[in-house]
């Protein structure tokens, strides 16, 4: 009985915690129409999962959440399909708890097919209920969507309060803040490795922009240039080996490879103008980048030896923060019009550019790692949030976090450490 | 004498609407009356009433230094510009003759810029702004030895209104003695 208070009073915690307010707008097209039936087990544990995979699939803007109306089969044999027209899947299933840890067996059930989908037991520590439920959600999206899902995936952005800069890791939605670095001095440009066990970033903590890269495993981090003037905008090639960095030591900001460890630097670009925020293509070969050598800033994409230089965008007074598609047919990016920003997509083929955001503060993009979602740092009432928007641009989601004002997200990849 | 009450006067008007400029008040000028300096130039007659005019002419000539230098040590760019505006050039030019004048004394050029890019163009911008504003000064005299430059784009802005006055204010590069 104690130790059930405890594990209650550890729930009371987390939600305490939650440091976020999500609203979620707009409405996709052909959208699944799935219900979550509130598991069998402790009716608290069961609504904090259920909400957390509810609003995992509507964020993706793939599905719409059907209202269970009080119907709350556990088991295939308890379920009346009759009930269930108009819902493509319900999940179903029970959540127990021992050890401090909580174990969801769950199926999801076909309502057309009267068939059971799959039936999997996810489990974990009980003070990361939310983790499970992402989980859930993932293999909830991947049977029905034939896609990977990414709501276990992370992000990485930076928190400002005050003096204080913080580079954060947090879950997908925002929520389990975990600080990398503290800093009374700015942080910039998060990037992850290819892996998911580094990040690199920019920090003013020696008085001007350097780059390092910290190992999420054991927080070891290491300086990898720190030439006289900027050193930012560090990009990791697809094999983890080599960034693509920004350095200014031989004139305006050009565009170099570097060794992880800071060896071996090469410089690419020879513009004399500004050459910035480069961003690999998934096979490694290019790199798509913002530069004003056209006179104002715009996207380029070049060969990896800096040949082939070709410009990309031609809308927009100025376009920023190119990033590929994770399967390197478009590119997200910030285009700046008429006095604000706002996200959108081109494909490299046709050239089409498609508008996703309608435009008010919405900078640096990054797709999530199956292609479907956007994050991007956007700002309500002054101050800087997350959000993200369906790459159909259908659904937008706002993250508000209780405190700071977030800059600079980007997507994890899949892999984590 | 001129080019210096010129100067003066801008960095007056400049310092004038630049209420935000930060920290190290006449920090550049702080090894002022540098003895060698008035050795040398005032070293020319034996006269003492003559002496004396010369060291009056000295002692103005050096406030009127300090005070450009002091005054003001901002200058201030068009949207998306990292070129050294007319405006702003006696400023520099004050710097760098200060520069020029004291051998010893280092700075280090701080290049900013407004939100309205992505953070890292900005901190490239920033950086230019700083580059170019060091050129002015070694143009003035200064060694490049002398000068530091840095960039914080848009990462530390002077004023953090989300409005053309607070962008004007944050489009800037700051002369800061070392």
């Amino acid at each position: 009985m104690k130790w059930l208070l405890s594990v209650a009073l550890l729930m009371c915690i987390n939600l305490a915690q939650a440091a976020l307010e999500i609203e979620i707008s707009g409405a996709g097209e052909n959208q699944i129409p799935v219900s979550i039936v509130p598991f069998d087990g402790d009716p608290t544990l069961s609504q904090n999962l259920v909400k957390v995979i509810t609003d995992d699939l509507l964020r993706s803007g793939l599905f719409k959440v059907m209202d269970t109306v009080g119907r709350e089969p556990h088991e295939p044999k308890q379920i009346n399909f009759a009930d269930w027209q108009g819902v493509d899947a319900i999940s179903i299933g029970k959540v127990t708890q021992a050890d401090g840890k909580i174990e969801v067996r769950f199926r999801l059930i076909d309502t057309l097919k009267k068939n059971e989908m799959l039936g999997q037991i996810i489990s974990g520590p009980a003070d990361q209920s939310r983790k499970v439920a992402h989980r859930i959600a993932d293999i909830i999206f991947a049977r029905l969507t034939g896609s990977a899902g990414v709501f276990s995936t992370r992000i990485a952005y930076i928190n400002r309060q005050g003096q204080q800069n913080r580079l954060v890791v947090a879950d997908s939605d925002g929520y389990g803040e975990q600080t990398i670095v503290s800093s009374n001095e700015p942080l910039m440009s998060p990037s992850w490795s290819p892996d998911g066990s580094r990040i690199a970033y920019v920090s003013f903590e020696q008085g001007r922009a350097m780059i390092f890269v910290q190992s999420l495993l054991t927080q070891n981090r290491r300086l990898i240039a720190s030439f006289p003037g900027s050193n930012s905008a560090p990009a990791w090639s697809p094999d983890g080996q080599q960034l693509a960095v920004v350095l200014t030591h031989e004139g305006s900001s050009q565009i170099y490879l570097i060794r992880a460890d800071g060896s071996n630097v090469r410089r690419i670009t020879n513009s004399g103008v500004i050459d910035t925020e480069p961003c690999f293509s998934p096979d490694g070969r290019s790199i798509i980048f913002t530069s004003d050598r056209g006179g104002n800033p715009q996207i380029y994409r070049m060969q990896l030896d800096g040949s082939q230089v070709q410009r990309l965008t031609f809308e927009g007074r100025n376009n920023f923060s190119p990033r590929f598609s994770p399967d390197g047919k478009s590119f997200v990016f910030s285009q700046f019009n008429k006095g604000s920003f706002f996200i959108a997509t081109q494909d490299f083929e046709t050239a089409q550019l498609q508008q996703l955001t309608s435009g008010n503060w919405d900078k640096k993009p990054s797709f999530a790692p199956n292609g479907k979602l956007i994050l991007f740092a956007s700002e309500a009432s002054g101050r800087g949030i997350l959000a993200s928007v369906s790459s159909d641009g259908r659904v937008k989601q706002k993250m508000f976090s209780q405190q700071g004002d977030i800059h600079e997200p980007m997507w994890s990849p899949y892999n984590q450490p | 004498m001129n080019k210096i009450l010129t100067a003066v006067l801008v960095a007056g008007l400049l310092a004038g609407c630049a209420s935000n400029k930060p920290a190290g008040q006449g920090a550049l000028a702080d090894g002022n009356a540098d003895s060698k300096t008035s050795a040398s130039n005032g070293a020319t007659t034996g006269a003492a009433s003559a002496d004396q005019l010369a060291a009056d002419a000295l002692a103005k000539k050096q406030a009127a230094d300090a005070a450009a230098v002091a005054a003001s040590r901002s200058v201030f760019f068009p949207f998306d510009v990292d070129a050294l505006q007319d405006k702003d050039k006696a400023v520099v030019q004050a710097n760098g003759e200060y520069l020029a004048a004291h051998k010893t004394a280092k700075a280090r050029v701080e290049g900013n810029a407004d939100e309205r890019g992505s953070s890292e163009y900005n901190l490239a911008l920033g950086q230019r702004r700083a580059e170019n504003t060091k050129r002015g000064l070694v143009a003035s005299g200064a060694t490049a030895a002398q000068i530091e430059t840095v960039s914080f784009g848009e990462e530390k802005p002077a004023d953090a209104g989300h409005n053309e006055a607070a962008w004007a204010k944050n489009r800037r590069a700051d002369i800061v003695a070392k």
